[in-house]
């Protein structure tokens, strides 16, 4: 089967989450990727399995990239399209598979098993095998879940594409003004540290943003945290915030609502600190420490500084 | 400002998710069933905002069978002017979408506002397949929706943090936290919303593009490690040398 895998990059380079779908492409069958703007040498594509880089001019819009990607599709006889589930995948994916007339199969979290694909659903409570029902597909990854493609060594020949794109419809006022300190976004940290209303509150969040400095991790907080003003919005992961799926997730005073755990439950390890032992989030995690935050967290980021 | 909110039927955020039929339908037995959260308390209030503010109204719109009308009534007690219900059984992204533009086609309306995922599916497709199928733009994952002289100004959450845009014309967004803070309707909502219109109409036709053939629930943890509060140094150990995580 051949595939167009549409990249995200950053400083010409293909990002973490664009690899993972680029590898994901290249374990399905051929895979030209398809990149809008900069591009530094092939972006480390050819080197996860990519045969060629189409590289299509800078600046687009949602609407235009949807048709970019469309066209080197249709130009390449792709029958699946993959991209990752990352801020700009949920804009654009959906309008490539209304113009492919293709099935999106949306967040695949693991390595396609035959022509049957998993994805979580019901907020990673669950999960589900899902199939294409028409002749093209459009798959996205869910970062952070399907792995790093082992790297072949290889390099991909680029190629300048254009299609007929349309009007820019979008207008950009003011540029991305970083929301997580430099850290990784959210959707796709490796390690995040995480607090609740056990912190008693925003004064005290002194010790988990040393920590989180300590371990490398982005920061996020509970529900009611956020709900009461103590974090921003875009710090609240759960059911109604945003799913995460981390290496390491550490919990501080979080007592582990099923709403909670359902938009962290995908991480690979949990580590939750609680001064409750009765707190639900133990039976979800790996490992705990029953103790008052304020003691333990300042001795564990001595700890990781220690390392 | 006349606002079309796109609104689905989810299990309430408490439900305990079970299988039924060899794994293949969700067992909706004894759940209780509530408007999508983002589709209520992100775009449904700030489209009522907007509209108490400007003037016009907000028309609620879902695909789905008679089961859906006490969430469409829901959302008609938080606000909404009229609810409109196309009359299909939901089977994924791809057929929902093309009810909702084929129905959208034929009105006016300013703007189209979804939550940015359900909470069952979670596929975030629905917005950007609308805005194809209408040739609008669509943003995603908003935090927020003003107008100045007839022009709408967003922010939006990208790959690089928090980014303000502008559109003139018709468009679709995605809700995400922060756009509004969610109503509890009043008792005067719910008796209005006894006799607000709700106009059920054929759907188009529109076919899926994937099945679901299996649902699994994930595997149940091994049980917790504890470790004594006063060493955190051999969690941290245990992190590097046991789960190799760091």
């Amino acid at each position: 089967m051949k595939c167009i895998a549409f990249i995200q990059t950053k400083g010409g380079q293909a990002t973490k989450a664009g690899l993972e779908a680029a590898g994901f492409a290249a374990a399905i069958g051929e895979t030209v990727a398809i990149v809008s703007g900069e591009l530094n040498g092939d972006g480390g594509l050819g080197a996860v399995g990519v045969g060629r880089v189409l590289q299509g001019p800078a600046d687009l819009d949602d609407g235009q990239l949807g048709r970019l990607v469309a066209a080197a599709a249709d130009q390449e006889g792709a029958q699946a399209v993959v991209c990752a589930q990352d801020h700009l995948g949920k804009a654009v994916a959906g309008r490539v598979a209304v113009r492919l007339n293709a099935g999106l199969i949306a967040g695949v979290t693991a390595a396609p098993n035959g022509d049957s694909y998993t994805r979580n659903v019901f907020s990673g409570k669950a999960t589900a095998q899902v199939k294409g029902a028409t002749d093209r597909l459009v798959i996205t990854t869910t970062p952070n879940a399907i792995g790093m493609p082992e790297a072949t060594g290889g390099t991909a020949a680029v190629e300048a594409f254009n299609a007929d794109l349309g009007d820019r419809k979008v207008q950009v006022l003011e540029a991305a003004a970083p929301s997580t300190g430099g850290r990784a976004p959210l959707p796709e940290a490796e390690l995040v540290v995480s607090a609740g209303r056990g912190l008693k509150g925003p004064e005290n969040w002194g010790i988990i943003e040393d920590l989180a400095d300590a371990v490398g991790a982005t920061t996020a907080c509970s529900r009611p945290v956020s709900d009461i003003g103590w974090r921003p919005h875009h710090e609240h992961v759960g059911q109604t915030g945003i799913a995460i799926r981390p290496n390491l997730y550490i919990a501080i005073g979080i007592s582990g609502a099923i709403q909670h755990l359902a938009g962290v439950n995908g991480s690979k390890v949990i580590v939750v600190i609680n001064k409750d032992p009765e707190a639900p989030f133990f039976k979800a995690a790996d490992y705990g420490i029953v103790g008052d935050a304020f003691e333990v967290v300042p001795k564990l980021t001595e700890a990781f500084k220690a390392l | 400002m006349d606002f079309l909110v796109c609104i689905s039927k989810a299990p309430d955020t408490t439900t305990r998710i079970a299988f039924t039929e060899g794994d293949t339908r969700f067992n909706e037995e004894g759940v209780q069933f509530i408007v999508n959260p983002y589709d209520e308390w992100y775009a449904l209030v700030r489209a009522l905002e907007l509209v108490e503010a400007g003037g016009g109204k907000v028309v609620i719109a879902a695909v789905g069978g008679a089961d859906c009308d006490p969430i469409l009534r829901k959302a008609l007690a938080i606000g909404a002017h009229e609810a409109v219900r196309i009359d299909a059984a939901p089977e994924d992204a791809m057929q929902v979408a093309a009810e909702i533009a084929a129905y959208a086609k034929g009105q006016s309306f300013d703007a189209i506002l979804c939550g940015k995922e359900t909470i069952d599916h979670n596929g975030s497709a629905v917005p950007a397949m609308i805005a194809e199928h209408l040739d609008v733009p669509c943003i995603a994952l908003c935090t927020s929706l003003e107008y100045e002289g007839g022009k709408a100004i967003m922010t939006r959450e990208t790959a690089n943090g928090i980014e303000k845009v502008g559109v003139n014309g018709p468009f679709v967004l995605s809700a995400a936290k922060g756009m509004a803070e969610q109503r509890i309707p009043n008792m005067r909502g719910i008796m209005a919303a006894r006799t607000k219109p709700l106009n059920v109409v054929p759907a188009s036709g529109a076919a899926a593009g994937t099945r679901i053939e299996r649902f699994a629930l994930p595997p149940e943890k091994a049980g917790v490690k504890l470790v004594d509060a006063d060493n955190p140094a051999e969690l941290v150990r245990l992190l590097r040398e046991e789960a190799k995580v760091i």
